[in-house]
């Protein structure tokens, strides 16, 4: 254990390799990610003012309104009259049912990107049934058998990927994504069936029976009560009920869900059964309660706009009323402008994007600090500046 | 029976070629790690941002059309467009950690938006009085094929008449599809052979390996998914100026931009076997037109079929769990290395 | 040749937190020698050694290379200063080929497969090595994937050799192949630093051995000059006196009886070698070993996490004195069986409670199935979190805190304040005062000890011997899988356990009986 000092005293100091072409910021982790409460809403808040300024500043770009204007259009677009409050509010209900319906599985980390799909085959299933049965049966049991039918439809649609993804790893998100168009193809194939003459949807006047009786004279009222009820369903399921429990641990740590006995195959099948029966609703309400008709368009997007829906409110089901309500006001103000300068109304689309772009973007900043390198030869130059001016 | 098949081959390649560009370049995102569900959006922006370039340049150069403009600005304004998409998505998936997923869908709503936004209102936009965007001119510099092909078409003997079919089967094509074929190969030959290709592999199955090897992990996976979206973006472009001669109309581009991303599963994650899967694809599209009696209800369950067989496909992979046909390992996760 | 130091450290010092890593370590390695780093779980030596590789940056002294100064910052540097890691965990991508493998990451010009397996092939060839470039890694077995991870760092040109722990993965045959290779490699004139705890392995390889303790370094002695009892001795170190009260077991009867118990891993690797032991009621069982021996995979074959391929754990109910058996049961099943198990597991945060959950919730992850409701009842969790909060002293805003956010020790008392709450007969322990500060590890202490008093039979594997002799009644270790020895935790002297410890099958066969 001798020493050879003089080594030491002898050594040039080495050349500081590749030392330079570090960042002159770094990231690490915040320990207490994301439950810090106040510090969330405000960078939430924030990122939701910025993207709404910037679309302000696009849409007068656009337009070349003032705007204040635009957005009073935007306001009235949304909320103006009877009319339009009650077509937001019905916009808002589907929405919300579907995004109901992609969050148990999110929250179990399953990424469902086929609600598209599971809405569609059930409002197929629902369709059908009218168009079949519709005056063959009594209305109530039609009813019935289409609540059956369009549960059942979505259900399968939910839990064949659930299967293969419990038992032999198959990727979801690509499954489920391809079963989308597999949907779209039917409804396609019963469109053809059922309107010979080629037409793109099969509209009310076909589908005559098993309409959704209108409340006090309001068409839409069912619907939101059905979906307001399923909203508080979902949210009492998720955070008391065993089954929902055992979502959050399975999507937690399947380490920790093994540790405590829970099979995390029957979990992921479970949820996908309870998810797809919920799109089984969302189909239900699009035909029986709402268009009436169907055509390969119908769902819109819905099952995808759904998914950002619950991945901002962070998978409760309170919070997603106010982001639908955030995308479905989008929705309608830009339709309302972009009709107002005769533009297209794929307005509103780039308005979405542009604002869930920064409301996931601004999720790091709750969850990462950005620290400043000291060893960065940027800032070292600064300090040795700084300790220059005051020597 | 030539004639027939010559025609079949013919509309599947140019039906396979958008998709080709899309798959590709989703080929190549995802194989740093990245799965880009966004890919659609970015055709989409593909498409409208070399629409944009070319109607600009139609508008202004008038009657006299410079062949190279022509093709050169609306490909650069496509690339352009496309990039910027990619570097949206990049920045929030690989800078701020964002999933991938969420954003992916989030960019597809943009892009889709943006595309038939612009393309239905360029020209109130913009105030022009041309009735609605036909980029004509530019379509039929971009359709040019090789002069030989047509020559043969009156000969007489059987070489002739083969070589004939042979050109109108292979070569009777604009510059594009040549293009996607090419790109397909030197991507697969890229990932396979060289060591760009090694380190991008590596990234996308383990990127603490690979960071631990001294592989810029980030700088890979913004390389790989902004050339990747800017091959995809090529594929909308293809179909609106090539495909579509030069005629934008909403919505017409349709869920190509999805069937890209089957393919992607289809060819097991190689360029090269993309394209094979992406003229079967195309052939599949267009099949009922070529099925003698094919009712109105079969259409659809043939168009079904490309999702059917992919599906088949991800459930087979995943059940024999054959390692080099698996998606990268880490697809769809961030990277986070720790401080050290 | 030799005058000239390959590696010198000079007053190392790297702290992590409040943890301090490694203390003003001096050390040198030469040319064409093999220096062994000796020391016990904890005691700095991977630390160390990812500062020489580039993954840690020393926060005091200096690293000298070839007698010059070095600024190693990061992986890249460590290679262009010659010097290549063998880590414990390999670093290679599953389906890329031994080649691609070997060559990832450098940028050398052309890219030319038939040059790369050409050089690869020299190199085998020049040490020994048996590989084929072609072969896929998933296809090799965890000995190959070792030669991959060496011919890595011989194809960088590196002069400077450190394998953490190489032996720890491999048979008899294979360490005995591995280390002709390492021999090859001391008369090339390189410099190999091994780290190790196997005596045997140590006296057999080395020419000096550097030993390590709490961070600092000990004693370098020459491999010639020494024997198992001195390397021991200055491995584990005085006994320190911690004043753990321990009272005598009062009537105990076996509870848990493990016997012949196997697991094998999916690489075909003996994690548990024909285990057999009995936990008695009132007791505390310690249970010693080098760190990764076998001790999880053991507690997690008790718990029903683990598949075993062979042997038999039965429990005797203290109720009515009714003998289950436990094999192949999950814990749903164990706990339906009328097992009364609690179990601490080493990963608290990935395991044993989650991290984004309230500290109400966590208490109801073994208990939230009670009662025939499809809804939770979060009175009774709520009610045991205040108790426990209050009991334990966990500084806490509420209960309704996710517990990631409570510190190491408040999380600990979270986790073992659940697992005593449901009144059990079996407590088992992993690593339970990892990372926490003296009070907080007496308060455990102290737990365990009144579960004893209980007649609860406790199972503590520990990591600190000290505490291991002053808190258990017998002291079981384990080494490699295999039982090696269990003493007395009263009458056993440090360096006995410290041998036990080091000493595996191939010690007695080889060694004849030495020490």
């Amino acid at each position: 254990m001798k020493k050879e000092k003089n080594a030491k005293t002898a050594a040039k100091p080495a050349p500081s390799l590749k030392k330079d072409r570090e960042m002159p910021f770094y990231v690490v982790k915040r320990g207490d990610a994301a439950k810090t409460p106040g510090r969330s809403i405000l960078i939430h808040g924030g990122a939701i003012l910025i993207a709404l300024l910037l679309c302000g500043i696009a849409t007068i770009f656009v337009t070349g309104d003032n705007p204040i204007s635009i957005y009073a259009t935007m306001f009235k677009g949304a909320f103006g009259d009877a009319h339009n409050l009650w077509k937001t509010l019905q916009d808002i209900a589907i929405l919300l049912c579907v995004s109901l319906a992609v969050t148990p599985a999110f929250k179990m980390r399953f990424w469902n990107t086929g609600a598209e799909g599971q809405v569609l085959i059930s409002a197929l299933a629902t369709a059908m049934c009218m168009f079949y049965l519709g005056g063959a049966v009594p209305t109530p049991v039609l009813m019935l058998i289409m609540i059956l039918c369009s549960i059942l439809a979505g259900v399968i649609w939910a839990v064949v990927p659930a299967v293969f993804k419990a038992f032999w790893g198959t990727n979801e998100t690509l499954f489920t994504l391809m079963m989308n168009y597999v949907a779209i193809q039917l409804v396609e194939v019963f469109l053809k069936v059922a309107d010979k003459s080629g037409s793109n949807t099969v509209g009310p006047n076909l589908l005559k029976h098993g309409w959704f009786p209108e409340l006090f004279g309001q068409k839409y009222l069912l619907n939101i009560l059905i979906v307001a009820v399923l909203t508080v369903l979902v949210y009492i399921y998720l955070k008391y009920s065993k089954q929902g429990y055992e979502i959050s641990v399975v999507g937690e740590s399947e380490n920790t869900a093994r540790y405590i006995g829970v099979n995390v195959k029957k979990v992921i099948i479970r949820t996908m059964v309870v998810s797809g029966a919920l799109c089984g609703v969302a189909g239900l309400l699009l035909v029986a309660g709402t268009s009436h008709s169907i055509d390969s368009n119908l769902v819109g997007g819905r099952g995808f706009t759904a998914i950002m829906v619950s991945w901002l409110a962070k998978f409760d089901p309170l919070m997603m009323v106010l982001t639908t309500l955030l995308l479905v006001f989008l929705d309608r103000g830009a339709s309302e402008v972009t009709t107002n300068f005769g533009l297209n109304s794929a307005y509103s689309e780039i308005l979405t994007g542009v604002i869930i772009f920064f409301i996931i973007g601004c999720e790091f900043f709750i969850n990462y600090k950005v620290m400043i390198n000291r060893n960065h030869p940027f800032f070292k130059k600064k300090e040795q500046e700084a300790a220059k001016e005051v020597l | 029976m030539f004639e027939f098949l010559s025609q079949f081959i013919q509309r599947s390649i140019l039906q396979g070629t958008a998709l080709l560009f899309g798959s590709t370049g989703e080929i190549i995102t995802e194989k740093s790690g990245n799965l880009n569900l966004g890919i659609p959006g970015i055709m989409y922006m593909g498409g409208i941002c070399g629409v944009i370039g070319g109607f600009f340049y139609q508008n202004a150069a008038g009657r006299s059309i410079n062949p190279v403009l022509a093709i050169l600005i609306p490909l650069l304004a496509s690339l352009l467009g496309s990039l910027a998409a990619s570097l949206i998505y990049s920045f929030l998936t690989i800078t701020l950690k964002a999933n991938q997923n969420v954003t992916g869908l989030a960019l597809t709503t943009f892009g889709v938006g943006f595309g038939n936004f612009f393309g239905g209102s360029l020209i109130k936009l913009v105030d022009s009085d041309v009735p609605s965007i036909a980029l004509t001119k530019i379509a039929k510099v971009y359709k040019t094929t090789l002069p030989f092909a047509e020559k043969l078409a009156d000969s007489e003997n059987i070489f002739g008449k083969i070589l004939y079919w042979f050109c109108q089967t292979f070569l009777s094509y604009g510059f594009m599809v040549y293009l996607a074929v090419i790109i397909a190969l030197v991507a697969a030959m890229v990932l396979k052979k060289t060591r760009v290709g090694l380190h991008l592999r590596a990234v996308g199955e383990n990127p603490a390996t690979a960071d631990a090897a001294g592989i810029n992990v980030t700088a890979y996976k913004y390389f790989a998914t902004c050339i990747g979206g800017m091959i995809a973006g090529l594929g909308g472009l293809y179909y609106v100026i090539d495909y579509a001669n030069g005629v934008w109309s909403n919505n017409g581009f349709g869920d190509r931009g999805w069937l890209a991303i089957a393919l992607v599963i289809f060819a097991v994650w190689k360029p090269n076997l993309a394209i094979l899967g992406s003229y079967l694809f195309g052939g599949l599209y267009i099949l009922f037109n070529y099925i003698d009696g094919a009712s109105m209800q079969v259409i659809p369950l043939l168009k079904m079929l490309p999702y059917v067989v992919t599906i088949i496909v991800l459930i087979v992979v995943s059940m024999r769990k054959k390692k080099e046909n698996q998606p990268p390992a880490s697809l769809g996760l961030s990277y986070f290395r720790e401080e050290r | 040749m030799n005058n000239v130091a390959a590696v010198e450290l000079v007053n190392v010092t790297k702290t992590f937190g409040s943890v301090v890593a490694n203390k003003n370590v001096n050390m040198d390695v030469r040319k064409g020698e093999i220096l062994a780093i000796l020391g016990e779980n904890g005691s700095g030596k991977t630390t160390l050694m990812n500062m020489l590789s580039g993954i840690y940056h020393p926060d005091e002294g200096q690293i000298y290379i070839d007698g010059k100064e070095a600024v190693i910052s990061s992986p890249k540097d460590a290679f262009a200063y010659k010097i290549g890691m063998i880590h414990q965990h390999f670093k290679l991508v599953d389906v890329f080929t031994a080649a691609e493998n070997i060559v990832l990451g450098i940028d050398d010009g052309k890219f030319d497969p038939k040059g790369i397996s050409k050089k690869v092939e020299e190199i085998s060839a020049r040490y020994g090595f048996e590989i084929d470039p072609t072969k896929k890694i998933y296809e090799m077995a965890v000995s190959e994937k070792q030669t991959v991870e060496i011919v890595k760092v011989l194809y960088r040109g590196a002069d400077i050799l450190i394998l953490d722990e190489p032996t720890a993965v491999l048979t008899p045959q294979e360490t005995r192949k591995l280390f002709a290779v390492l021999r090859q490699m001391r008369e090339d004139g390189k410099a190999v630093i091994i780290i190790t705890h196997k005596l045997h392995e140590v006296l057999s390889i080395s020419d000096r051995v550097a030993i390590l303790r709490k961070g600092e370094h000990i004693a370098t002695v020459n491999t010639a000059e020494t024997d198992e009892t001195e390397l021991t001795e200055l491995m584990v170190g005085q006994k320190v006196a911690l004043n753990i009260e321990r009272d005598e077991p009062q009537g105990s009867v076996d509870r848990l009886t493990v016997s012949h118990v196997n697991c094998v891993s999916r690489e075909g690797v003996k994690l548990l070698d024909d285990v057999s032991f009995t936990a008695k009621s009132g007791e505390i069982l310690g249970i010693a070993g080098i760190a990764g021996s076998g001790q999880r995979e053991l507690l997690e074959a008790i718990a029903g996490l683990q598949h075993l391929d062979g042997g038999e754990i039965t429990y005797v109910n203290p109720k009515n004195g009714e003998v289950v058996n436990l094999r192949d049961k999950n814990p749903k099943q164990i706990k339906e069986l009328g097992v009364r198990l609690s179990f601490v597991p080493e990963d608290r945060l990935g395991m044993g409670l989650v991290g984004n959950m309230d500290i109400t919730d966590n208490m109801m992850l073994r208990s939230y199935r009670r009662g025939k409701s499809m809804f939770l009842d979060r009175k009774r969790p709520k009610n045991l979190a205040d108790e426990i909060i209050k009991s334990l002293q966990v500084v806490t805003p509420g209960t309704s805190t996710p517990v990631r956010r409570l510190s190491g020790g408040n999380v600990q008392k979270v986790l073992v304040g659940r697992e005593i709450s449901s009144a059990p007969s079996v407590l088992m322990v992993a690593y339970p005062v990892r990372g926490l500060d003296i009070n907080s590890s007496y308060t455990i202490y102290n737990l365990l000890n009144t579960q004893k008093r209980n007649g609860v039979a406790v199972i503590f594997v520990g990591e600190d011997l000290d505490v291991l002799m002053e808190l258990c009644d017998r002291i079981m270790v384990i080494g490699s899988g295999r039982i090696t020895g269990t003493v007395d935790g009263r009458s056993c002297t440090k360096e006995e356990i410290g041998y036990l410890m080091t000493k595996t099958e191939k010690a007695e066969n080889e060694e004849g009986g030495k020490g």
